[in-house]
């Protein structure tokens, strides 16, 4: 390689690491920034080019009642909806992901394909033809505004990527594995739980990171499907950006939000490094 | 190993996700041909109704439809190029290696209708640190309210957004690759572009296809970014098809019109979905 091509390299990783810098920075510095020093213009160093307070944080530890912002209940709501929707397509997901990559199903013309194919291509389905039969159908059902509602909701939307991931996964796992536990007298569902289980945790782990993603960083579904009961993350901070911006609080809040994720990206980069991603995503 | 145990393990998710589903899509069909909306709520029977006035009386969904193709077929063309050459670059040696890496995968962990609240006021007209620089040469772009730029900023967001998932896929892909083609050529005496041209590109183009036909699939889903950042303004001139399904079903609440949209939409998805999966790998796989 020459040194044209590393100079290359290293400049062009080092301009877009500053893109993809660029916006936290700027939330980090508007969110101690208070009224006049926003409206006054662009502003960018604490100290220097404006007077740094701590209220945008502030606001989002106080009650409403008392002017503030209330962002803890809604991030509790969506870590509970995110986790317990995550974990049941993944056992769903898992459960069924197997059967399609051991066992052979045939009804007419309908194959294991076809069957693998129902589920993910509830991913290509864009979130709008289906929220209008969900209002209606939460609406039915009394579960419009509610946490359960939610859970149900994103499970339809992370089943398919649980299954995907996972039924590429179990592909890769031999055939022996399974077979020995036959053998030694399991039945194909202690099989599953006490051999096959233990060994598709990587699997599991890759599909558990991609649910959550997916399910955090939803805002479509929660947006039509709460109102005043209970609210997720992202509506809480997006309502925030109302007629009267407060784009210190809006700053600080959205900084909050995007930080648990910030670890789910070590987390991937660990398995791509190790080689376990590459199996899991084709 | 073909027990009735294979039921036992197909069936709670299959059940569940049909059982979720069977009712929104059978309602939708059935929604498709009455009149629903927020005057006369209810299911009455028009038959092919809301269609004949999609296909002969709504340029405003077709425009909304050609404006989603532009924007999505761009941004995905721009995710993948630069999703490759950033996954090519962290691939092999290069210094900070782990740094790179998990610094180029953030964007997508971010939620993106909270990020773009924030680029909203990254590129706010008067405010923003954006047009702060600009002001520099003299020049305020209309980044949120000229007709040309909207589309601009929203594929700029999109783009900062889910190039990191072009480039977990790629870089996956790159990882996975076997050795001795690489060796081969090596000794074959081919220099880097040549090396990328014959071997990596060709390794590569299955997994590209993948990743593009994935990508093309969530970018014909913007929604979020067009909310937040321009509400599909100014006019309807950002407004993508998606969006305006939005606005016909859940703000004007014309249930009726909207699900004939949607389906029609969808039925158009899967169509040219397929269509482009064909061509790429046409194109792809021909040398």
């Amino acid at each position: 390689m020459g040194t044209f091509y590393t100079t290359l390299k290293y400049t062009a990783v080092t301009i877009w690491s500053m893109f993809v810098i660029a916006p936290f920075l700027w939330a980090l510095s508007t969110s101690f920034k208070d009224f006049n020093s926003v409206t006054s213009g662009a502003t960018y160093i604490p100290w220097v080019d404006f007077e740094p307070t701590l209220e945008g944080w502030r606001v989002l530890l106080r009650s409403p009642a008392q002017g503030g912002v209330n962002i803890v209940e809604p991030y509790l709501n969506s870590i509970f909806v995110t986790c317990l929707a995550s974990f049941i397509s993944i056992l769903l997901g898992t459960l069924a992901a197997y059967a399609l990559s051991r066992y052979t199903f045939k009804a007419g013309f309908i194959k294991n394909d076809d069957i693998t194919f129902f589920f993910i291509s509830q991913r290509i389905m864009p979130p709008v033809v289906l929220a209008i039969p969900f209002f209606i159908m939460l609406g039915k059902l009394g579960l419009l505004d509610t946490l359960l509602g939610l859970v149900m909701v994103y499970v339809v939307l992370l089943m398919p990527i649980a299954v995907w991931i996972m039924v590429d996964f179990f592909n890769k796992v031999p055939v022996e594995i399974d077979e020995t536990a036959l053998i030694d007298g399991c039945n194909p569902i202690q099989a599953f739980f006490k051999v096959v289980l233990p060994n598709s945790i990587p699997g599991m782990v890759v599909a558990g990171l991609f649910c959550m993603i997916f399910g955090w960083t939803d805002f479509f579904f929660a947006f039509i499907l709460t109102f005043t009961e209970v609210q997720l993350l992202p509506v809480a901070i997006v309502s925030l950006n109302s007629s009267i911006t407060p784009w210190w609080s809006l700053s600080a809040a959205a900084l909050v939000s995007v930080a648990p994720l910030i670890v789910v990206a070590f987390i991937v980069e660990r398995y791509l490094s190790k080689g376990n991603l590459s199996g899991a995503l084709k | 190993m073909n027990f009735k145990h294979k039921y036992l393990f197909l069936l709670p998710g299959f059940l569940v996700l049909l059982g979720i589903l069977i009712f929104p899509i059978g309602f939708t069909v059935r929604l498709s041909l009455s009149s629903w909306d927020s005057f006369f709520p209810g299911l009455d029977f028009i038959g092919l109704e809301n269609y004949t006035r999609l296909f002969t009386d709504d340029p405003r969904f077709w425009e909304a439809f050609q404006r989603l193709s532009f924007m999505s077929v761009i941004t995905v063309f721009l995710q993948y190029t630069i999703g490759f050459a950033l996954a090519h670059m962290v691939w092999k040696e290069i210094k900070f290696q782990r740094f790179f890496r998990v610094l180029f995968l953030i964007p997508m962990m971010t939620t993106p209708v909270i990020m773009t609240v924030i680029w909203k006021t990254v590129f706010h007209e008067s405010l923003g640190p954006v047009n702060d620089f600009f002001s520099l040469f003299g020049v305020t772009p209309l980044w949120l309210s000229s007709e040309a730029l909207s589309k601009v900023t929203v594929i700029i967001v999109e783009v900062w957004q889910w190039t990191p998932f072009m480039f977990l896929l790629l870089l996956a892909g790159l990882l996975s690759l076997p050795k001795e083609p690489f060796l081969a050529a090596s000794i074959d005496g081919a220099g880097p572009i040549r090396k990328f041209v014959y071997v990596t590109f060709p390794l590569m183009a299955p997994i590209s296809i993948g990743a593009i036909i994935i990508r093309l699939i969530e970018a014909s889903k913007i929604m979020d970014t067009v909310y937040v950042l321009t509400s599909g303004g100014p006019g309807t001139s950002s407004e993508t098809s998606s969006f305006y399904i939005f606005i016909k079903g859940l703000r004007e609440f014309q249930f009726g019109y909207s699900a004939a949209l949607s389906l029609t939409y969808l039925i158009i998805m899967i169509i040219s979905l397929t269509i482009i999966a064909k061509m790429l790998v046409k194109l792809m796989i021909r040398s």
